[in-house]
């Protein structure tokens, strides 16, 4: 068993090409911001029912995902996971640059993009999105002292495990104010929850984790690396279990709301008669988002196979923005009940199923921000020795597991 | 209103606008102080603003409220998803007996407003007198008060606005929504462009006034006849009220 | 920072003015109505500060001090065109504009405010202070007479 190497990506034709890819998607974005920015949101598909569109799913996504991709780092630091550390820069660095790209098109929709410095400068403290400003740039502080403790020579293991800690207890409070965005809407039927919580922190487990593995397996081929079979089975068997415990939350969360007679007509709206909503639901957030990674990932006769966990991976990650679609636009797709037990009509939507057409340029800036986050977790692995160089079976230390 | 009323009321108006830049001697022991034109009162903390509207009085094809408050404020409805409606006029049937009714929505001035509570920089903001606000010099335009305001009492201005009036600016990129009047309260109108519409067309559904006041026309009907306020299962003590919905 | 950076466009301008024959310096318009008691040197460097704690004070306090209202601001200071109508800030000549263009400092007040003058309320007179005082005082006087 040898020590673990770590190596800066190499310049390669390839590892360009992708970068100016990722450039083109960039530019893009920074055109369609420009554009919304001078005519309004007029050229969105946002209206006054419709607040949060397309790039809100984005930047949630991303978010969500960058505090569950630091997951990998915490279990080999925190948890003591042996098997895990070699990977764990990798981790760290990917969870900063999610976030980066999720706060980017997260800021990019304002409307008041120019004002931006007031967002960071004056405060209400009784909002949970001015607590999130805080914890989010709290939290690219933290993960990069965690990040230099994890690179640099001769530091204590105390202290790199109390980094690791504050980290992730960090991310636990990153994920609940995230959720919390939604859970404390009282106004809303489909938010207004507790569970939004917990739901979104197992959320973060398994779009992170599923992100974390596309990002080191691509990588991986790409340069020439090698991703432990070993490690990467396990991590992938760990992921599934995460899958599962997101249909957990998921059926606790339509469970309970059914038992409220006042969220039944929501609950009947998501599952049974919600169009679009409900097919999204079903087939991406149920089928394709969790069942179909389950059987991927768990039936015995198939082998955890490369192809089968890249597939894995991808469908948990589609089925994750389905499933923040279906949170986000379908609760306010569904009409607000200020007059229990009236039909009710008027010139502003009032009674009726809120109508949401994205157009493109929402599209392009989600995807900008996705851009954003891979080309910076590339010039990191680029600059930085991220990448373990000879991670195989035989260097794994699984002695511990 | 008595004339001993309005008296009354001219008197705490101008007794209460506080920054004195004149004081004149009448008598021994009664010093009078003016304002020079151009100073003004602020919003005063022992006022609480609010709204009584009958909907037995309000009939469905009337829309004056609305279309005061537009002409008043400049926003215009033109059936976009994306218009501004400060107010709006809403229909109600009762599911179970079929009977119809309508009556405006606009800003509720929750004493506990949740679009303050979630507002990230403070830009959503209550005014010592009860009237909730957006200060749209600090607002960034993030439309989170828009997804917890429970009576999407609030617009998000999608376009460039253009001819503004100069008592009531708006603005692309930021969210608006009924003030209550601000400019006309301030001027000692003592009262709402919507309220007067109403008066004028005869109808008279609805009363503006002081709910700290308890001898207020507002606080009088309140007192003697049933009122509810929307969603109170929410509790936020709302500025408007409603009657006979 | 910003008031440094504008004394220091003072100061570059009063330079340049005097070396480079005045052409550099911006021709502001001149205004209608009596000239600010502070003086124009003190209005030019202080007015943004002036504005923001005016605007702070009417949206947050509701104290609206019509001599020193931005609309006020905009009345006395109205450009018009050879067809006598107010420019508005898409127009280079807009008061504003001339400093504001010269000095490469943004002005973000017109995104929301009205950049001329703009008829009164229609239901009221702009600030009826004086009819309401008058008012006050006379239903004051008849009470302490009764």
């Amino acid at each position: 068993m040898e020590r673990i190497k770590y190596s800066e990506l190499r310049s390669t034709p390839k590892l360009w090409g992708l970068l100016a890819i990722l450039g083109a998607f960039i530019g893009a974005a920074a055109l369609t911001v420009l554009y919304i920015e001078h005519h309004g949101h007029i050229v969105t598909g946002m209206n006054n029912q419709i607040v949060w569109g397309v790039p809100h799913v984005f930047a949630i996504f991303l978010i969500v995902a960058a505090s569950g991709s630091l997951n990998v780092s915490s279990i080999g630091s925190v948890f003591g996971k042996q098997d895990y550390k070699p990977v764990a820069r990798l981790s760290s660095l990917l969870a900063m640059a999610l976030l980066m790209g999720g706060l980017a098109v997260l800021v990019l929709d304002l409307g008041r993009l120019d004002r931006l410095i007031i967002a960071m400068t004056t405060y209400n403290f009784k909002s949970i999105f001015a607590w999130n400003v805080l914890l989010y740039t709290g939290f690219l502080g933290i993960v990069a002292i965690y990040l230099y403790a994890q690179m640099a020579r001769g530091v204590h293991s105390f202290a790199l495990k109390t980094a690791g800690m504050v980290a992730f207890l960090w991310r636990l409070a990153l994920t609940t104010g995230t959720g919390s965005i939604f859970g404390w809407l009282v106004a809303r039927n489909g938010y207004d929850a507790a569970i939004m919580a917990p739901l979104f922190i197992a959320m973060s487990f398994s779009f992170g984790l599923a992100v974390f593995m596309l990002t080191m397996i691509g990588t991986c081929t790409l340069t020439n690396r090698r991703y432990a079979v070993e490690l990467r089975t396990r991590q992938a068997r760990l992921l599934g279990l995460f899958v599962a415990v997101v249909l957990y939350f998921t059926l606790v969360q339509h469970v309970s709301n059914l038992y409220v007679v006042e969220h039944q007509a929501f609950e009947r709206f998501i599952l049974l008669r919600g169009g679009i909503y409900t097919w999204l639901f079903w087939l991406g957030q149920v089928f394709i988002g969790g069942i179909v990674p389950l059987i991927l990932l768990f039936h015995p006769r198939l082998d955890v196979k490369k192809g089968l966990v890249i597939l894995a991976a991808a469908l948990v990650v589609i089925g994750g923005l389905i499933q923040l679609y279906v949170i986000i636009i379908g609760g306010q797709a569904f009409p607000l009940e200020i007059f229990p037990g009236y039909e009710v009509s008027s010139s502003f939507s009032d009674g009726i199923i809120n109508k949401y057409s994205p157009t493109y340029l929402e599209f392009v800036l989600g995807f900008g921000g996705m851009a954003l986050a891979t080309a910076i977790t590339i010039i990191g692995m680029k600059i930085l020795r991220i990448m373990p160089v000879n991670l195989s079976d035989e260097n794994v230390d699984i002695t511990q597991v | 209103m008595s004339k001993e009323k309005i008296a009354n009321l001219q008197r705490r108006n101008f007794l209460k606008s506080g920054a004195a830049l004149a004081s004149v001697t009448l008598a021994s022991g009664v010093t009078l102080m003016a304002l020079s034109q151009g100073a003004a009162a602020s919003a005063d903390p022992n006022i609480r603003w609010g709204l009584l509207i009958d909907t037995n009085k309000c009939p469905s094809d009337c829309d004056d409220c609305v279309s005061a408050c537009s002409n008043e404020h400049g926003w215009e409805n033109n059936g976009l998803l994306t218009d501004p409606q400060w107010i709006r006029k809403v229909t109600l049937k009762d599911k179970q007996t079929g009977r119809e009714n309508s009556l405006p929505i606009m800003c509720q001035h929750c004493e506990k407003p949740p679009c303050v509570d979630v507002c990230p920089t403070g830009a959503s903001f209550k005014r010592a007198d009860g009237i909730v606000l957006v200060d749209r010099h600090i607002c960034i335009g993030c439309r989170y008060c828009m997804m917890a305001c429970p009576f999407k009492a609030r617009s998000f201005v999608h376009e460039k606005v253009e001819g503004q009036k100069s008592y009531s600016p708006r603005g692309k990129g930021t969210v608006e929504g009924c003030n209550m009047c601000v400019h006309k309260l301030d001027a000692g109108d003592g009262t709402t462009a919507c309220v007067q519409a109403c008066s004028a067309s005869g109808n008279g559904a609805m009363i503006f006034g002081d709910l700290n006041d308890e001898n207020s026309e507002i606080s009088q009907a309140l007192a003697n006849y049933p009122s509810v306020e929307l969603r109170d299962d929410l509790r936020l003590n709302l500025g408007v009220r409603y009657s006979n919905i | 920072m910003k008031r440094l950076l504008v004394l220091l466009m003072v100061a570059f301008t009063l330079v340049s003015t005097s070396t480079l024959a005045g052409d550099l310096y911006p021709d502001i318009p001149k205004a209608t109505g009596k000239p600010h008691p502070e003086g124009n040197e003190y209005m030019r460097i202080n007015h943004m500060d002036m504005l923001k704690h005016d605007r702070d004070t009417v949206v947050r306090q509701g104290v609206r001090d019509e001599d020193n209202s931005l609309a006020q601001c905009i009345s006395c200071h109205v450009v018009k065109d050879e067809d006598n109508k107010p420019v508005t800030i898409k127009s280079e000549e807009h008061f504003c504009r001339v400093c504001h263009d010269f000095a490469a400092v943004k002005l973000d007040c017109f995104s929301c405010h009205n950049s001329v003058p703009t008829t009164p309320l229609q239901s009221s007179a702009l600030y009826p202070h004086s009819n309401t005082e008058l008012d006050g005082l006379l239903a004051y006087l008849e009470g302490v007479a009764k």
